[in-house]
């Protein structure tokens, strides 16, 4: 009874699993982006110079870092360090709120400024522009859904770490986690240049 | 569970190494997206894109250092995005 079996490689298989599903549904995403792309070239260009560059720039900064600080809080917990493996994931989460209400700004300007799905300017202007900002919406909405629960996720397994349930012999629960947390910045990495930068 | 379940601990130098990449990375798709290169402006941002993303999955992923059987799990995936995404430009560019 005292010792409890732990299946480590099917657990992070599962997880894998699930990311997969996660990297079709985005991918989805992405396709329509380029479908539209295709079809609406001129408007797509309109509308992708009306993103600021700064703000993605900005959270691609606090996604790449929030990562490194996950992937080093996995190596602290591995070696047995609990509490320097809690500080990381309170820095990680930290730049997820970063993200969050950079994110709460960017898109309160957009909005400020008539942009949202269904604005009358947007339904008064050519489709191909409300095309490409209810993909927009629709694609970093999403994302940033993933950032909100990541970081909820990564909050319960910080307590996890700080009780000791989760710890240097048994931390397959933080691996999940980080492999999450690095699936978000994965979509990021391609949303930021397609979004902000090549329009 | 046995002890070799547990994985590789990768150090902090190669950690920092990889994040470092990764800025450098973005700093050279931000540079490149304000040359007009026309059409190849996409490529170059999706070619950039698509090695941060082999750095993220093979370092902060552990992927480098997982069983066969996950790699080939994402080679599978991987495919299956690609079929997808080929197969629909297929149908829209040459319609």
């Amino acid at each position: 009874m005292t010792e409890q079996h732990k299946d480590y490689t099917g657990a992070k298989l599962g997880m894998w699993l699930f990311l997969f599903t996660e990297l079709i549904l985005f991918g989805g995403l992405f396709i329509l982006y380029g479908v539209y792309l295709n079809r609406y070239p001129q408007e797509f260009i309109t509308g992708g110079g009306e993103l600021n560059v700064w703000f993605g720039g900005g959270n691609t900064l606090v996604l790449l870092t929030s990562s490194l600080t996950v992937a080093m809080s996995i190596s602290a917990l591995q070696r047995g360090n609990r509490s320097l493996c809690v500080k990381l994931l309170v820095a990680t989460i930290a730049m997820a709120l970063l993200f969050l209400v950079n994110k709460y700004f960017e898109w309160s300007a957009k909005i400020h400024h008539g942009i949202y799905p269904g604005a009358p300017s947007l339904q008064e202007g050519p489709p191909g522009e409300s095309v490409f900002f209810g993909l927009y919406y629709l694609t970093t909405g999403l994302h940033g859904l993933h950032v909100l629960i990541g970081a909820g996720i990564l909050t319960w397994v910080m307590f996890l770490v700080r009780s000791g349930k989760v710890n240097g012999d048994d931390f397959v629960t933080l691996e999940n986690a980080g492999l999450y947390w690095h699936l978000v910045d994965l979509i990021w990495i391609f949303l930021f240049p397609l979004y902000y930068l090549v329009l | 569970m046995s002890e070799h379940d547990k994985g590789h601990i990768i150090g902090y130098p190669v950690l920092i190494a990889v994040w470092l990449a990764l800025l450098i990375l973005t700093a050279i798709t931000v540079a490149a997206a304000q040359i007009d290169l026309g059409e190849l402006n996409i490529w170059v941002a999706l070619g950039i894109a698509s090695v941060k993303s082999s750095l993220v999955i093979a370092v902060f992923m552990h992927m480098k250092y997982e069983k066969p059987l996950f790699q080939v799990f994402l080679l599978v995936a991987l495919l299956t995005l690609a079929i997808f995404i080929g197969f629909t430009f297929f149908d829209v560019l040459y319609r």
